[in-house]
C-alpha cells in the first residue's frame, strides 16, 4: 500500500494567535520592572525600592553564574564533565528567585538551577563534581537548604510538597518570626508542567495550603518541543483551576523576578498556601551539551530573545544611573576570571571515586547478598594486586 | 543485503511498517525532530533525508506533552480503536512513570475485557547503560516486565534482529516492549533490503560450540562472541545463543544446547536478582539437570545503583573478560589472574539529549 501523504489535523493556532501578538513577549499580564532597554517600570502589585547595593549584587551574581555556565560548558566539551545543562538566558529568573530566599527556605531544584545553588551558597565546584560523576552527594542539602538535583522530570514537585507539609507540621509557618517561618520552592520547567506528578503536587499543596512556591521557568522549550505542545493557556493561569494564585513574571528581569518571588515566598511563610510563579524566559543554549537545537528551532527566535538579555538590561540601567563604573566592571571581570580559573583547575583535580563506591548507598543496612557481591568484587580486584599488576 | 547500523535498522523497520499499514502511528517525546535518530532526517534537509513528519504528516507521527503515563495510556486507547501505535519512550528508565498503564492496563486489558480488547501496540525504549548517563538513565528493566503476564519482551542485539523483530512487534496483536541497547546503536551488520520479520520465540545461535553454552542478552551478545573467540585460542569451544525475545523464550533451543555442552553461563546486563539470567538458569536447572557437568554461572550486573562515574560504570556490566572467566570456571580451569576488567572501553558514546 502506498501511503497517501496526509498532512494530519491542524492543532489550532499557536499561543501568539490565541492571546494576541503580545503573548509572544509574555502578554499584558507579565510583571516587569525593568524593560529590555533598561528602563525602570512601576508595577501596582509588585514593586520594591532596590538599594544600589542590591542592584549591583544582582548584576554581579548574574555575571558570575553566566561565567560558571560558560566554564562548565567548555569543560564538558573537553571531556571533563559527562554532561552539562546550561542556564544561559535564565540567569535573572534564577538569581531573582534565589536572592529572595531566606536561609531557612528550602529549595528543590531540577538539573539546571545552578544560579539558585549559587545564591544558596553551594560551591560551584560541587556542581561540577556531580556532572563529572565523582559523587552524587557533594553538598549537604541540610547545610544550604538546597536539595540535590533531580533528573526525572517533575518528581521534585511532589517532594517539595511533602517537605512543605512537614514544615507545616513542625509549626514553622505563620508564627510571625522571620527567622522561623519557612517556605519551600519547587523548581520545574514548562515541559514538566505536563507531568502528572506536577499537577498532583498542585492538588496536594492546595488541599493542605502547604507553604510551597511552584517556580516554573518557562524557557519555551522542552528539548525539541515548544511550549505550545505543553499548554494552550499561559501556564500561570493553570493555578486558578487548582485553587491558588498564579503570576507571570518577566524571567529575564531580575528585579521583577525578585519582587514576585519574594511576595510568593512571604505568602507561603505566612501560611496562606501555594503560589505558582511562571518566570517567562528563554533557553538560549542547547537543552544540554548533548543536544543540537538547530535540528528543531530557528535562529530568528534566538535573535529576538538576545535583545532581552537579562544581564545587558541591568547593565544599561546601572550605567545610566551611575551605579557602576569602569572600576566596578574591572573588579568584577577579575572576579569572574578567578572563578573560571578555580573551576577549571578544581574540576580537573577532582579524583575518581574508589572502585568499591559503586556498592555504597544502596541500603541503609546493607543486605548480606549485596555484601557478598561487594566482597567478591574486592577479591577480584585484589587478585590484580597479588599478580603484581 | 545492505549494511546498516542498529539504530538505522530500527528506523528502517519503522518506516516500512508505516508504509505498509496506515494504522501504524508513532507517538512520543521529541519524535518529530528525530532527536533520537529513528524517525528520519533532521533540520533543513528533512524532506530529502526521509523525515517522517514530512513523509507521513502529523496524523501519523506526533510529539506528545511530557507525560509518560498519558503517552502509554493513550496508546493503549488508540490500539483498542484499531490503530497500531509505536510508542517511543526514549529512556527505558522512564517506563516507570507509566507503570500502572503497563501492568494494570496494557498487560491485563485483553483478560479484563473477556478477550474483547486487542492491544497491538509497541513500546520502544532505549537503555543508555554503559554511556555514563547516571542512575536515572541507565536501567535495563526488561526482567521486571518479564514478570508481568500479557507483555511480550524483545531484546535485539544486532541490526538484523532489531529490524526483523520490530516488524513482528508491530504486526503482533499483543502489547510488546522492545528494549534497545544504546551501546549497540552504532554497530553495523548485514540487513536484507526487502521487508522481513523474525518470529518471536526463536533464539539465534550466534556461534556454534561444544564445551560451554553461553546464553547472552542484548549488549552481552557481542561481548560473549568476543570472549568465545579468545577462548577458542585456549582450546575451549563456546556456543553463543541469543534468545532475542525473552517473552516468549526459546526454551527448547537453550535446553538442547546445554544438553550437548553440559555447561551453562548466562550473560545478562540486568541486575542480578530476578534477572533474565535467573529465569534462564532456573529453567535449565529444571529441564536439563541431568546434562549439567558443572554449576550454572550467571554473569550479571551487581545489585547496585548505576554510578555516573565513567571509572566505576565501565566495570559493571558483563564484558568479554567476565564472560571468559565464567567459562573458564565452568570448564574447571583455575582462574588465577583474571584479565583486566576493561572490555567495554570501546563503548560508543552517544549524542542523544538527556
Ligand atoms: C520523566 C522523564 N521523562 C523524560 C525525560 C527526558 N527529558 C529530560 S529534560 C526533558 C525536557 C524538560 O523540559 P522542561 O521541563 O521544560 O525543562 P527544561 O529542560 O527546559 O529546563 C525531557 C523530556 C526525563 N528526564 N524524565
Amino acid at each position: 500500500m502506498t501511503p497517501t501523504p496526509n498532512p494530519g489535523p491542524d492543532f489550532g493556532p499557536g499561543l501568539a494567535e490565541v492571546f494576541g501578538p503580545q503573548q509572544q513577549d509574555g502578554g499584558p499580564e507579565l510583571v516587569q520592572l525593568l524593560t529590555p532597554e533598561g528602563e525602570r517600570r512601576h508595577h501596582d502589585d509588585f514593586d520594591l525600592d532596590f538599594s544600589a547595593e542590591q542592584l549591583r549584587g544582582f548584576y554581579r551574581d548574574m555575571v558570575l553564574v553566566r561565567r560558571l555556565d560558560t566554564e562548565a560548558t567548555a569543560l564538558q566539551r573537553h571531556g571533563e564533565l559527562g554532561i552539562w545543562a546550561q542556564l544561559l538566558g535564565q540567569e535573572a529568573a534564577q538569581i531573582g528567585c534565589g536572592r529572595a530566599l531566606r536561609p531557612q527556605d528550602y529549595v528543590f531544584p531540577t538539573y539546571r538551577e545552578h544560579g539558585v545553588a549559587w545564591c544558596k551558597g553551594v560551591d560551584p565546584l560541587d556542581l561540577l563534581g556531580l556532572f563529572r560523576g565523582v559523587d552524587h552527594g557533594r553538598w549537604d542539602p541540610r547545610e544550604n537548604n538546597f536539595h540535590l538535583y533531580t533528573i526525572v522530570i517533575g518528581a521534585q514537585a511532589l517532594h517539595a510538597t511533602g517537605y512543605a507539609m512537614g514544615v507545616q507540621r513542625d509549626g514553622a509557618v505563620g508564627t510571625g518570626d522571620p527567622e522561623r517561618d519557612t517556605a519551600v520552592v519547587a523548581h520545574f520547567g514548562d515541559g514538566a508542567s505536563s507531568q502528572g506528578d506536577v499537577n498532583e503536587a498542585f492538588i496536594f499543596a492546595a488541599s493542605y495550603q502547604a507553604p510551597v512556591v511552584f517556580f516554573c521557568q518557562n524557557n519555551q522549550w522542552a528539548i525539541s518541543e515548544p511550549i505550545e505542545r505543553q499548554s494552550r493557556i499561559p501556564l500561570y493561569q493553570r493555578a486558578l483551576g487548582f485553587g491558588f494564585p498564579g503570576v507571570r513574571v518577566d524571567g529575564n528581569d531580575v528585579l521583577a523576578t525578585y519582587a514576585v518571588a519574594q511576595a510568593a515566598l512571604q505568602r507561603a511563610r505566612e501560611g496562606s498556601g501555594p503560589t505558582l510563579v511562571e518566570a517567562y524566559t528563554y533557553r538560549m543554549g542547547a537543552h544540554t551539551t548533548t543536544d543540537d537545537p538547530t535540528r528543531y528551532r530557528v535562529d530568528d527566535d534566538v535573535e529576538h530573545w538576545k535583545l532581552k538579555d537579562p544581564i545587558a538590561r541591568l547593565e544599561v540601567y546601572l550605567r545610566r544611573n551611575g551605579l557602576i563604573d569602569d572600576d566596578f566592571q574591572a573588579t568584577l571581570k577579575q572576579e569572574a576570571d578567578d572563578l573560571g580559573h578555580r573551576l577549571r583547575e578544581g574540576c580537573k583535580a577532582l579524583p575518581d571515586p574508589a572502585p568499591s563506591a559503586m556498592f555504597d548507598h544502596v541500603y541503609a543496612e546493607e543486605t548480606p547478598e549485596l555484601r557478598a557481591q561487594r566482597e567478591g568484587y574486592a577479591a577480584y580486584l585484589g587478585s590484580f594486586e597479588e599478580a603484581g599488576r | 543485503m545492505t549494511v546498516m547500523s542498529y539504530l538505522g535498522a530500527i528506523g528502517a523497520a519503522q518506516r516500512e511498517a508505516m508504509e505498509a499499514d496506515e494504522r501504524v502511528v508513532i507517538i512520543g517525546e521529541d519524535v518529530e525532530a528525530n532527536v533520537y535518530g529513528t524517525t528520519g532526517g533532521s533540520g533543513k534537509s528533512r524532506a530529502d533525508k526521509g523525515d517522517f513528519l514530512q513523509m507521513f504528516g502529523s496524523n501519523r507521527i506526533r510529539n506528545t506533552p511530557i507525560s509518560e503515563e498519558v503517552i502509554v495510556g493513550a496508546a493503549i486507547g488508540a490500539a483498542m480503536t484499531g490503530l497500531r501505535p509505536i510508542v517511543d519512550l526514549s529512556y527505558s528508565s522512564f517506563l516507570y512513570m507509566a507503570m500502572d498503564q503497563f501492568v494494570n492496563q496494557a498487560a491485563k486489558n485483553r483478560y479484563m475485557f473477556g478477550g474483547q480488547a486487542s492491544l497491538p501496540v509497541v513500546f520502544r525504549s532505549a537503555m543508555f547503560y554503559g554511556l555514563n548517563t547516571g542512575a536515572h538513565h541507565s536501567d535495563r528493566p526488561y526482567p521486571m516486565f518479564m514478570n508481568v503476564p500479557g507483555l511480550k519482551i524483545v531484546v535485539p542485539s544486532s541490526p538484523y534482529d532489531a529490524k526483523g523483530l520490530l516488524r513482528t512487534a508491530v504486526d503482533t496483536d499483543d502489547p510488546v516492549l522492545t528494549f534497545e541497547a544504546c551501546t549497540l546503536w552504532g554497530s553495523k551488520g548485514e540487513v536484507p533490503e526487502e521487508e522481513y520479520s523474525i518470529p518471536f520465540g526463536q533464539a539465534r545461535t550466534v556461534r556454534e560450540g561444544t564445551d560451554v553454552t553461553v546464553v547472552a542478552i542484548s549488549s552481552a551478545v557481542p561481548e560473549a562472541v568476543a570472549a568465545a573467540e579468545q577462548l577458542a585460542e585456549e582450546g575451549i569451544s563456546v556456543e553463543v545463543i541469543d534468545p532475542r525475545t525473552l517473552v516468549p523464550l526459546d526454551t527448547a533451543a537453550i535446553v538442547e544446547s546445554v544438553s550437548r555442552t553440559g555447561r551453562l553461563v548466562v550473560a545478562d546486563p540486568a541486575h542480578r536478582t530476578c534477572s533474565a539470567a535467573a529465569e534462564i538458569s532456573a529453567i535449565v536447572a529444571e529441564e536439563a539437570f541431568g546434562s549439567l557437568l558443572a554449576p550454572i554461572v550467571r554473569v550479571t550486573t551487581p545489585d547496585t545503583q548505576i554510578p555516573f562515574s565513567p571509572a566505576l560504570e565501565k566495570q559493571l556490566y558483563p564484558n568479554r573478560s567476565y564472560i571468559g572467566d565464567a567459562v573458564r570456571r565452568v570448564t574447571g580451569e583455575r582462574v588465577s589472574v583474571p584479565p583486566t576488567p576493561e572490555g567495554v572501553d570501546d563503548a560508543l558514546s552517544t549524542q542523544a539529549p538527556r
